[in-house]
């Protein structure tokens, strides 16, 4: 590594994709440098839901769906090493996932959906559909408007806030520095690396990858790279603690360690914000009350929105650059799932080792226009 | 523990039990102004580390001074005020949320 620079990989991003891959570097060996934005940024991985989840993704891109089996795999030893490195528990539990359907159609169409995918892929894929008898027997706080679930035994969930904490303490620990409030103002490549001005500093490295998420829109393109990513609202309620009933994360509604219950979620597309709305909220609780009936007299105790950074066709991407040798981009929709796989195989690559055979197509010129 | 400041007008006593006691409280005392007075000095213990908890604010902000009342939990004890024959429950550990029958 080249000692010219006070570091030899500049991060942008102190989000959990920035973080996984920060503390993969530090592992590594390298000396890295972090900045993040100010409070004031839009931070997915202080929003997020917290799922591992697995089932479903992937369908007509067979490549993702192995790269997403292979970060729930690797899932519970990312768990325990950092609950070695840092004491923090992030509250994985990987016992199976559900998604509750409301009607038949819903049920046959979900099933049918991973019939597909297992087909696609061709290796084992395990879920499970299960009638209002069998999801009762599991989950007896099961309502009567629900007509089924689709169970698969690789998803879970886990604490994204811990996660984050548990990302930036074992970073830190490996010597990695990490600066906050620090906003991208300039970046330049030079013969031999990367030049980054923020927060009225001058930071320089031999590598420079950018995981800003929806700021990866604007910075990409300075290094010779593209990221169209467009922000997607989710909004999320949370209960008062309760004693446990749901060990099962469900794909809308998962009990926490502590007791609270997590409620989501939307999806919409209304630009950079961030703020909830009562229509969506409603609708949200709704659902979940038709699931649990028990949620319905429970206490809300906060609400609130958050955006997801989107690619076009909802994949990663993750590209080297071609014009300055030594960037690299980062962005992907599934920050906690993935983790585990930025920190390992996607460092692996990004340190000059063979790029994951998965994540070959996730580059951005899939998205350019296509002329005849 | 704690005393009323003296000299205030005099009104009509409500009746409610606490654990099952009877106690009586003042007509437009909060209950946990009531719960104050009867000596409970913890209201409930939280759900996760099962330290001791006792109201803070008294405004309605902390949370601290949860409590069952009649059947349902998690009521802020500062926000009620007392009615006759109210049945309260201290809390140990999280709310018990049940389905309406």
């Amino acid at each position: 590594m080249s000692r010219l620079h006070e570091s030899d990989t500049l991060v942008i991003g102190g989000g959990v994709v920035g973080m996984a891959l920060a503390y993969g570097l530090a592992r590594a060996g390298e000396r890295v440098q972090l900045l993040d934005e100010g409070d004031d940024a839009y931070r997915a991985a202080r929003g997020n839901f917290g799922l591992v989840w697995v089932q479903g993704k992937g369908l007509g891109r067979p490549a993702y769906a192995r790269w997403t089996l292979g970060a729930a795999a690797a899932w519970p030893a990312f768990a325990a090493e950092l609950a070695e490195r840092t004491g923090v528990d992030v509250e994985l539990s990987q016992i199976g996932g559900l998604t509750m359907c409301l009607g038949e159609e819903e049920l046959a169409a979900r099933a049918d959906q991973l019939r597909r995918l297992r087909e696609e892929l061709g290796v084992a894929y395990p879920f499970e559909v299960l009638d209002p008898g069998r999801l009762r027997q599991l989950i007896p706080q099961t309502g009567p408007a629900v007509a089924g679930a689709v169970m698969c035994p690789l998803d879970g969930h886990t604490s994204p806030l811990r996660l984050l904490r548990a990302l930036v303490q074992a970073y830190e620990d490996l010597g990695g520095r990490l600066t906050a409030g620090a906003r991208v103002e300039a970046l330049e490549f030079r013969e031999r690396g990367f030049e980054v001005h923020a927060g009225e500093k001058v930071y320089s490295a031999a590598k420079l990858v950018l995981a800003a998420g929806l700021g990866n829109r604007e910075l990409a393109p300075r290094v010779g790279l593209s990221a169209p990513v467009q922000p997607n609202r989710g909004q999320i309620l949370v209960t008062e603690r309760l004693q446990p009933f749901l060990k099962h994360p469900t794909l809308y509604v998962r009990q926490t360690g502590e007791g609270v219950v997590q409620i989501g979620d939307s999806k919409e597309d209304v630009g950079l914000d961030d703020s909830t709305t009562l229509a969506q909220l409603s609708r949200i609780a709704d659902r979940a009350a038709k699931c649990f009936p028990l949620l319905a007299a429970v206490n809300i105790v906060r609400t609130w929105g958050a955006l997801r950074v989107m690619s076009p066709d909802g994949f990663p991407i993750y590209q080297a650059s071609a014009s300055c040798p030594g960037a690299f981009v980062v962005t992907c929709h599934s920050g906690i799932t993935l983790a585990p796989q930025h920190a390992g195989a996607l460092v692996d690559w990004i340190r000059g080792g063979d790029e994951p055979v998965e994540i070959r197509g996730f580059k951005a010129e899939r998205f350019d226009v296509q002329t005849h | 523990m704690f005393r009323r400041i003296e000299g205030q007008a005099p009104r009509r006593a409500v009746s409610l039990a606490i654990e099952g006691s009877d106690v009586q409280a003042r007509e437009g005392d909060t209950l946990a102004v009531a719960l104050l007075q009867a000596g409970v000095d913890h209201f409930r213990e939280t759900p996760v580390s099962g330290a001791p908890r006792a109201p803070l604010c008294l405004m309605g902000v902390c949370f601290d001074c949860l409590v069952e009342v009649d059947g349902v939990a998690n009521v802020q004890a500062c926000m009620v005020t007392v009615r006759d024959g109210m049945q309260v429950r201290l809390q140990h550990g999280a709310r018990h949320a049940e389905a309406a029958t």
